[in-house]
């Protein structure tokens, strides 16, 4: 029985005369979905499966929907008879445009039995000289299949064969996404045989000498596994020892490794082509000219043999000598290797000579770690999730290893320099350039956001709660205010959630009371609820850092600058003096109430309210506010005026009157209620922090943490600085317990009748989930004075509040959640130390949802 | 249901032919009795706190439903905007106490009086209260507005907060006014004058405005000193309040709505502004030097970035040798305005398609912005902030890269010379910065050193001798490039 194999990734031409069985066969070895017929394209676009003249847009609308599905990696075979050249061509282009292997599988059946199928099928009307010229073309055509561009070509004889052939799907070389790790990736070696073994010594691998001491493997204790990025060969003064220790490390299963622009053209060089001696090959021929032939045939074949990239650990993990572009992951094409092997260039050469590199990783936005050599930089750096693992050793650099999924850089200095490099190195930590100062010179990569990183309709997938959609024109209300008016996106790692108002209170006189609050956190099974004070300011974002170095090192930032206090929507709250002298004050009292050590950062993101509101809304406050009060207080004793004239002259306005003087009074408690936002600032004097949560710092967030945890620590800041910082009060409520549900009634009755703003109810210990997902992060209960400078002087009547109670909170709580749980993949991601526009991107979403329609006042 | 109250009264006195209670008659409204009338924005009451032949008082009280405002479609017909439920509507004698005037007193506005023809005409002396005036552009506009029509006027500013004396006076004034007149002179004053002395947003939506203008003040507004003022203001904000995703981010953030802000935003003079005009308006020169700048260039595809409304689109749509125009603003809204402004639905077809309108923004690079001839950033830079500009350099000179590149910003040094400007305040409240011509300078310098251009400096506007030009251009060109736009390879580079 003959098998034949498919790469699991490839374009199947099927190939054959109508009548050959190319649909029976396609519908016995491939899915529904897999294959592609010509002919139903043909129905698609002309009702008739048959109608030739459609062919050319029915071949259009095959080769979108193929594009379509080899643009998402799925196998797709077309069934079409594709027995002349031309139609071969176009589809070896489409594979080639989608870099994955194009595959002919011939079917080969005598004339006679085509035409006695075409017979009884009476959809097909046409001729047995049809299927005649089909199998003479097809005959013409067999000899150059494998010269027309497919990678494979099997051919089937006969309706026996046909019928019985077994199809195996074949995984790619480069697909070892079962290797799980963990890995030691290591970088450009060039022959520096010294610094390799002592890398591999420092990982904690045992080497393995022959009798002559020569160092042919190296097995770690813990089964991890090393691999090389390319480029073991050239320049460096033991290319044969490099090669006999990398080759034993991957016959043995010790180590992976992937050719690099030096190893390819050693095989070239090997295979006696007339290559440029060069860039350290000359070094690389006169070593191996000392070993024997049977040693410079095996570095031959396995040079040869090497697979262009590799991706590993379930596609998490991608290692190409140049790197390699997202679209490019896990496909097989000359570009592919091209670009592993090359890396992207401008087409332009430096002044040196040297073809200027296109810097892909600065676009990079996969989801895959790409490690990569190739271009010798003084620092390992993270740019968008990649690390160019070449420092330079066989030029007096360092050799670079990065521990997976640790994410550790582990070096070995050079020796000394080895060779002499066509344009200066800079050396980190040497003498001639300090490496921060090439660093300051340059843009930070990452530092650059692409407009397709927030713009359009996306999806942002988060940890918490799933993929969360962003509406296209969302997107476009936040663009000129992120870009306008917030602060620079390296502070901006985070934007607080809104956050839901309570039920509507059953109680006909109020709007909202804590007992829904209790209730709807016993009913979704949480017993312990932490109640908060709602402090009467601004929410306000502080992100410090310990000191400058780490704000410039960290987040990048300029001189002057060691973190951001910003609002809602992004924006500084403050000048930048006053800033910074905030920022030192927290500084201080982070250090003094031992924080940074406690939770190990040197920098430090909170979550506080900012007193008093006046000084961001003063502006709102006098026009929105004042000046309602003001015209009521105008208006309304003038009205009481006339009224009262009228009522002296018997005119019956006494329910006129009497509504009229009530509005006064309201109007004078609606004063009284903004008035207490309001107090006067000098600079800092005046201005109070109130933080109630500890959001992220290094490799930290702490939203599991109970919110007992986070408000001990914060009582450590009140206490170091207790000008600077205003505690927050609250209480604990067992929602289970009726004397203790009273009891936090009690306590939103006393703060709110004192003219508080309410409290915030969250459950106790912090992030939670139930089986309907997770939990709202706090629910607010707002008091009854307040909520006059929200819903108006008399919002209070019975006949205004019987309307306002039909409010709909629906929204706005899925609202609230999505955002929490964006929030929450920001902190997160920032924690990580991912990249900027991965930090950007749950946070852009969550100012484009809160520019979706929602009424304000909840 | 309704709870709020604006108040207007009309008091007059016995002449030698009236007696003060005729006013029941003109008004069409008995004196002794209380009336009250439906109202899209309420109810309106009618009474008479005094009345007899000496002495009479019309009250006109308007009880304005505050939830209705906001909840019902129409009155602004988004029940999310910033149309808060905290609003100076139920108090303020504004555009809808003329509704109601007009409503309830409709007949008098219009003179007539059936049962008393021999009133109709008739001048008589009154007096107009109004407790709660909101006056924008200052208390003096009361006094402007209304002398000139025949009236004493006394304006009163109500303080915002008492408690609060840093914050001063509020935009309210009690008002009164006194005057001999017809009764319907006055009503029709009041009618067109309320809602332009208010000048916020109005409420209601209307097609016939210009008629109703033209019906109630043709008598008299023709010579009025304000007439512009007063057409201006009668006319504007029309339509739909349309809410934006802005403004709810702006009301996310507690600032304040836009109303508060001054009605020109920006202190450069206009035609009919303050200033001595000049002879052409500097907008005028500004895009006049940018087009004169890309024609240097001999530029084609040319990209506005920050192109507002697309007033200098419309200029580049203008002259066919622009063959491929892209107006970029980082406002969705400005986009959609600049789209009925340019009459993109009426465009012919090879016009059209030469325009592109795209959102994006100067802070993130955009792939599609690359390869063009050149840039224009015309008043852009200075409404970001100074830490932003080095994003926007990147993507604008390091990621375009378009072949020129035309940056134009307000020389600060000139600003002394704008008479409504205070001392070193800036010319528009969005402006982050502005530059002297010696930082203009070097940082155009050092942005054509960084990324490979050459940059030539050009004034814009009649220059002072000491202060320059009021605005100052930048024109930078890469280097690379030569002046047929082909690319040659740097000198130091050699061959590819």
């Amino acid at each position: 029985m003959t098998t034949i194999a498919i790469p699991e990734l490839a374009l199947v031409a099927l190939v054959g005369a109508s009548g050959s069985g190319k649909s029976t066969f396609a519908a016995r070895h491939f899915g529904r979905f897999e294959v592609i017929s010509s002919d139903f394209c043909r129905g698609l676009v002309s009702d008739d499966e048959n109608d030739q003249a459609a062919s050319k847009d029915a071949f259009d609308v095959l080769a979108y929907i193929a594009g379509k599905r080899l643009a998402a990696g799925r196998l797709t075979v077309v069934d079409a008879t594709n027995v002349s050249k031309d139609a071969r061509r176009q589809l070896v282009e489409l594979a080639r445009a989608h870099d994955v292997l194009p595959v002919a599988v011939v079917l080969d059946v005598p004339v006679s039995v085509a035409v006695e199928r075409n017979r009884e099928r009476p959809d097909r009307d046409f001729g047995a000289h049809v299927v005649k010229r089909h199998h003479d073309q097809l005959r013409r055509s067999l000899k150059g299949l494998g010269r027309e561009g497919f990678r494979k070509v099997h051919i089937l004889n006969g309706v026996d064969e046909i019928a019985s052939v077994d199809v195996v799907r074949e995984r790619l070389l480069n697909d070892r996404r079962d290797e799980h790790g963990p890995f030691d990736v290591i970088g450009d070696v060039h022959g520096c045989r010294l610094e390799m073994e002592r890398l591999l010594d420092r990982l904690g691998y045992a080497l393995v000498r022959d009798d002559e001491g020569r160092a042919v493997d190296a097995e770690h204790p813990e089964g991890r596994r090393a691999v090389f990025v390319g480029d073991l060969v050239d320049r460096g003064p033991d290319t044969p020892g490099v090669l006999r220790l990398a080759m034993g490390m991957t016959a043995s299963g010790h180590a992976f490794a992937v050719p690099g622009n030096h190893e390819h053209k050693l095989v070239r060089a090997l295979d006696g082509a007339r290559v440029q001696v060069s860039h350290g090959l000359e070094t690389t021929l006169a070593q191996l000219g000392q070993e024997p032939a049977e040693f410079r045939a095996a570095v031959r074949d396995w040079c040869y043999g090497l697979v262009s990239h590799l991706v590993l650990d379930d596609g998490r993990l991608v290692v190409a000598h140049a790197g390699l572009k997202e679209a490019y992951h896990g496909r097989a094409s000359g570009r592919v290797r091209s670009f592993a092997l090359y890396g992207d260039t401008t087409g332009e050469t430096d002044e040196f000579g040297l073809p200027v590199r296109y810097p892909w990783a600065r676009d990079y936005r996969g989801r895959a770690m790409v490690l990569y050599g190739h271009t010798p930089t003084p620092d390992p750096e993270w740019v968008n999730n990649t690390m160019c693992l070449d420092t330079g050793c066989v030029f007096g650099g360092h050799l670079t290893a990065l521990r997976y999924p640790e994410k550790e850089v582990v070096q070995i200095a050079a020796e000394q320099v080895w060779y002499a490099p066509s344009k200066p190195f800079p050396v980190a930590g040497g003498s001639t350039v300090a490496a921060g100062d090439i660093r300051a010179g340059q843009a930070r990569g990452d530092d650059d956001l692409d407009l397709t990183d927030v713009l359009g309709r996306r999806v942002v997938e988060t940890a918490h709660h799933g993929r969360i959609s962003i509406r296209g024109e969302n997107a476009a209300g936040a663009l000129e205010v992120m870009s306008r008016f917030a602060v620079h996106p390296r502070w901006l790692g985070y934007l607080p959630p809104t956050m839901a108002p309570v039920a509507t209170s059953r109680r006909t006189d109020l709007l909202e009371h804590p007992d829904e609050a209790f209730g709807a956190y016993a009913e979704a099974g949480v017993g312990e609820v932490v109640c908060e004070e709602k402090h009467m300011g601004s929410r306000a974002v502080v992100l410090v850092c310990r000191d400058a170095a780490t704000a410039a090192r960290r987040f990048g930032a300029p001189a002057g600058e060691t973190g951001v206090v910003h609002t809602r929507t992004g924006r500084s709250f403050l000048d930048g003096h006053l800033t910074e002298s905030l920022l030192t004050r927290v500084r201080t009292a982070v250090g003094e109430a031992g924080l940074w050590d406690e939770l190990g950062t040197d920098w430090l993101l909170l979550d506080a309210e900012l007193l008093p509101w006046s000084l961001k809304a003063d502006a709102l406050l006098r026009e929105q506010y004042a000046s309602v009060g003001a015209a009521a207080r105008a208006a309304l004793p003038a009205a009481v005026d006339v009224l009262e004239r009228a009522a002296g002259r018997g005119l019956d306005v006494a329910d006129l009157l009497g509504r009229t003087m009530a509005r006064r009074a309201n109007a004078e408690a609606f004063t009284a209620a903004y008035r207490r936002y309001c107090w006067d600032v000098d600079g800092l004097d005046g201005v109070q922090l109130a933080p109630f949560q500890l959001l992220a710092g290094e490799g930290s967030t702490w939203h599991d943490r109970g919110h007992r945890w986070h408000l001990d620590r914060i009582d450590r800041l009140v206490e170091a600085d207790p000008q600077t910082f205003r505690t927050t009060r609250r209480l604990v409520v067992d929602t289970g317990d009726p004397a203790s549900v009273a009891a936090g009634v009690r306590w939103w009755e006393d703060l709110t009748a004192s003219g508080g703003e309410g409290m915030v109810v969250k459950p106790a210990a912090g992030l939670l989930r139930t089986r309907s997902g997770l939990v709202q992060l706090g629910l607010k209960v707002r008091g009854r004075e307040y909520l006059r400078i929200i819903y108006g002087p008399d919002y209070t009547l019975p006949q205004h509040l019987e309307r306002l109670r039909e409010r709909n909170l629906g929204h706005k709580r899925s609202l609230a959640l999505r955002e929490y749980a964006l929030g929450l993949e920001s902190l997160e991601r920032l924690a990580r130390g991912e990249p900027l526009w991965r930090v950007h991107e749950p946070v852009f979403a969550v100012l484009a949802l809160e520019s979706e329609p929602v009424d304000p006042r909840l | 249901m309704h709870n709020e109250r604006v108040l207007l009264t009309i008091t007059t006195t016995a002449t030698g032919t009236t007696v003060a209670s005729d006013l029941g008659y003109l008004l069409h409204k008995h004196p002794d009795r209380v009336q009250s009338f439906e109202l899209p924005v309420g109810t309106a009451h009618v009474f008479y706190p005094e009345s007899d032949e000496q002495r009479c008082t019309a009250a006109l009280l308007l009880e304005v439903d505050p939830i209705g405002i906001v909840r019902g479609k129409r009155f602004g017909g988004d029940g999310f905007a910033l149309a808060q439920y905290v609003n100076d509507r139920p108090y303020a004698a504004s555009s809808m106490l003329a509704v109601a005037l007009g409503k309830v007193w409709g007949t008098a506005l219009k003179g007539r009086c059936p049962a008393r023809p021999d009133l109709e005409g008739a001048a008589l002396p009154l007096t107009v209260t109004v407790p709660a005036l909101p006056c924008s552009g200052g208390i003096d506009l009361v006094e402007r507005l209304f002398a000139p029509l025949g009236w004493h006027v006394r304006a009163d500013a109500v303080a915002l907060d008492p408690e609060v004396p840093r914050w001063g006076d509020s935009r309210y004034a009690e008002v009164t006014l006194t005057g001999t007149m017809p009764l319907a002179d006055a009503l029709s004053h009041l009618y067109v004058l309320l809602p332009v002395l208010d000048g916020a947003k109005h409420y209601w939506v209307s097609t016939d405005e210009v008629d109703k203008l033209v019906r109630n003040a043709g008598a008299w507004l023709g010579s009025h000193p304000e007439r512009d003022l007063v057409t201006r203001r009668y006319l504007k904000h029309q339509g739909v309040f349309v809410a934006e995703a802005t403004e709810r981010l702006d009301a996310l953030d507690d600032v304040a709505p836009e109303s508060s802000q001054p009605e020109s935003l920006s202190a450069e003079p206009t035609a009919g502004g303050d200033d001595v005009e000049p002879a052409t308006p500097l907008v005028r020169l500004r895009s006049a030097a940018v087009l004169a700048a890309l024609r240097d260039t001999a530029a084609h595809r040319v990209v506005d970035l920050g192109c507002g409304e697309g007033a200098l689109l419309r200029e580049l749509l203008a002259d066919p040798a622009f063959t491929e125009v892209v107006g970029v603003d980082v406002a969705a809204g400005a986009l959609e305005r600049a789209e009925r402004r340019l009459g993109l639905e009426r465009m012919p077809d090879s016009v059209r398609a030469r325009l592109t309108l795209r959102q994006s923004s100067a802070t993130y690079r955009d792939r599609a912005l690359e390869g063009f001839d050149a840039v224009v950033l015309m008043e852009v830079v200075e409404h970001l902030d100074l830490d932003r500009l080095p994003t926007l350099e990147r993507s604008v000179f390091g990621h375009a890269r378009p072949a020129s590149v035309v940056v134009t910003t307000p020389n600060a040094e000139f600003n002394v010379r704008y008479e409504r400007l205070a001392a070193g305040a800036m010319r528009h409240p969005d402006h982050r910065f502005e530059w002297t011509r010696d930082e203009f300078g070097r940082w155009a310098s050092a942005v054509a050193e960084a990324h490979g251009y050459a940059v030539e400096l050009r004034p814009v506007g009649d220059v002072d001798p000491e202060l320059g030009a009021p605005t100052q251009l930048a024109l930078f060109r890469r280097v690379d490039l030569r002046q047929d736009g082909s690319a040659h390879s740097t000198t130091e580079g050699g061959a590819a």
